[in-house]
């Protein structure tokens, strides 16, 4: 296992004779961010749910740390319409776990009696993320985590996401199109087009010309730029959480 | 002398001492069922396996038949026979590469047309086919209520014992899967329930309106329920008062009675859109 949380091998998966996953190697270890990039159509999510042991792959092995707990965040709720059900009660199906521990965390406590269908976007996706607590995660899979989420909504749930690794030091394998917020906050950036394109630390993936060829040449470039930009935005607002980093750094203790 | 109590009449006979027999047995029967087809049905609508129930209620006939020709009792046949259908189709659905309502259509439609070939070789039945169709509630005896009532009760403490793993599946799959519910052996718990709760509403409502009996009460609970539970409740409580009301209009228009019972569900369901939806 090397230390991973889960590590998948050579995993391949196809439907009839297209080849949808090509012998992909990935893995996330304890308080690491794993950012999985890639076009639409390049296996992303299908990645994940064999890893998950939703979908058994064709080909390659999957080992995952003894009694791994697993969080795991969809992409979408498949929720009917006709299913009244509130927050609290969608969040505590998840069967074990303090369900307004998990809503406070993901900062949603003040919706735990709303029903389920109505919810924005954003509050969806925390709620989805509450779920995923619930049982106190040592792996925490995300599937697009900030869809349907506006621009400064995807940044405080990355850093919420950020904040939850450091507290916990779960593994953390994330999907996302997105390049900007996402590989700024990763230790490790696997791009995936049905094999894998390139992969390593956010720069150096920025820098490869098959990300380039992937994404266009100027991803990489905006990329660097918004890093910059970034480090700024977080000198003028960082208050808070900084504040918090203090809190935890200090005394060492740790929840659960 | 009490009169004599045919078996073919779909209409609630003449007044008398046997009227309130009828009528008692018809009620019970029919609320018995409510109890089951109320929580049964809302996981239905959740499940969105209206058109499944629906075609598993199409090879009942086809389970009558066999059950005639082999001299089995009926409702045993019948449920047997969908039970077993339920697990080929929930198969197939899995593994096919046809849209789910396509191979839903030419299974109902090839067991019912199977059903009916058989049917035809069974001379006796011939003339309570429509019975068997829209349900002939007044016919029922006191051992098919007790049937109705044993096999309900039966459903329903199967039905709350999965209960969480079922809904947690019926929410979401992939979420229940992660976290270590067994949705494939919850499905297929299920998908039994509702062949043996189909079975048992042949005779009250027949094949081809078991599914509205499953489904008007729930979708017409969904307006007042805030939570799944209160959904399931309020949806056996309508489809009693539809059962009554249902009765109550064949005895004094003379209309048949399982079509009264599901329009008077319908009805209710119709009245329910008056009400803003709660949740």
């Amino acid at each position: 296992m090397n230390g991973y949380a889960i590590e998948g091998r050579r995993l391949v998966k196809r439907f009839g004779d297209r080849v949808v996953v090509d012998h992909v190697d990935i893995g996330a270890k304890p308080g690491e961010i794993v950012t999985l990039i890639g076009p639409n159509g390049a296996g992303k999510t299908l990645l994940l749910k064999m890893l998950l042991g939703l979908t058994v792959p064709d080909g390659g092995t999957i080992a995952r740390s003894p009694g791994l707990r697993v969080g795991y965040m969809p992409q979408k709720l498949a929720i009917d319409p006709n299913l009244p059900i509130s927050v609290a009660r969608f969040v505590g199906l998840a069967g074990k776990g303090d369900v307004a521990a998990s809503l406070d965390t993901a900062g949603v406590a003040d919706i735990a009696a709303a029903p389920m269908t109505g919810l924005s976007g954003g509050e969806l996706q925390r709620v989805l993320l509450a779920r995923a607590l619930m049982r106190d995660p040592q792996l925490l899979v995300l599937d697009e985590p900030a869809q349907g989420v506006d621009v400064t909504g995807q940044d405080a749930l990355y850093a919420l996401v950020g904040e939850l690794r450091d507290r916990t030091n779960c593994a953390v394998l994330l999907v996302s199109h997105d390049l900007h917020l996402v590989m700024a906050r990763s230790n490790h950036v696997v791009c995936l087009n049905t094999h894998v394109c390139c992969t390593g630390k956010p720069e150096a993936v920025g820098r490869d010309p098959a990300f380039a060829a992937l994404f266009g040449a100027r991803a990489g470039e905006s990329l660097a730029l918004y890093r910059h930009h970034h480090d700024h935005v977080h000198d003028t607002h960082g208050h808070v959480h900084h504040a918090h980093d203090h809190a935890h750094s200090h005394d060492g203790h740790r929840h659960g | 002398m009490a009169m004599c109590i045919t078996r073919t009449t779909m209409r609630i006979p003449t007044t008398g001492i046997a009227m309130d027999e009828f009528l008692w047995r018809a009620g019970a029967a029919g609320l018995g069922l409510a109890v089951i087809a109320g929580p049964l049905g809302s996981f239905v609508v959740w499940r969105r396996l209206a058109f499944f129930g629906d075609a598993l209620a199409h090879s009942a006939l086809l389970g009558l038949a066999l059950g005639f020709m082999l001299q089995i009792e009926p409702a045993i046949a019948i449920a047997v026979l969908c039970a077993a259908f339920a697990l080929t189709l929930t198969g197939l659905l899995s593994r096919a590469k046809l849209p789910p309502d396509t191979l839903l259509s030419i299974a109902a439609f090839t067991t019912l047309s199977l059903g009916l070939i058989a049917l035809a070789f069974v001379e006796t039945l011939r003339v309570d086919l429509i019975s068997y169709l829209f349900g002939d509630i007044l016919s029922v005896t006191r051992a098919d209520v007790a049937l109705v009532w044993g096999g309900a009760l039966l459903a329903l403490a199967v039905l709350i014992a999965i209960w969480r793993p079922l809904l947690a599946a019926s929410v979401d799959e992939d979420l229940a899967r992660v976290e270590g519910v067994d949705t494939g052996r919850v499905r297929l718990a299920f998908v039994l329930l509702l062949a043996l709760v189909v079975a048992l509403a042949m005779k009250i409502v027949g094949v081809l309106l078991v599914t509205a009996l499953l489904v008007i009460p729930a979708a017409a609970a969904r307006r007042f329920a805030q939570g799944p539970e209160a959904m399931a409740i309020y949806a056996s409580v309508i489809g009693a008062i539809a059962v009554i009301g249902g009765l109550f209009a064949s005895l004094k228009l003379d209309t048949p009675s399982g079509p009264s019972v599901v329009v008077a569900a319908a009805a209710i369901f119709a009245a329910s859109l008056l009400f803003k939806r709660r949740a």
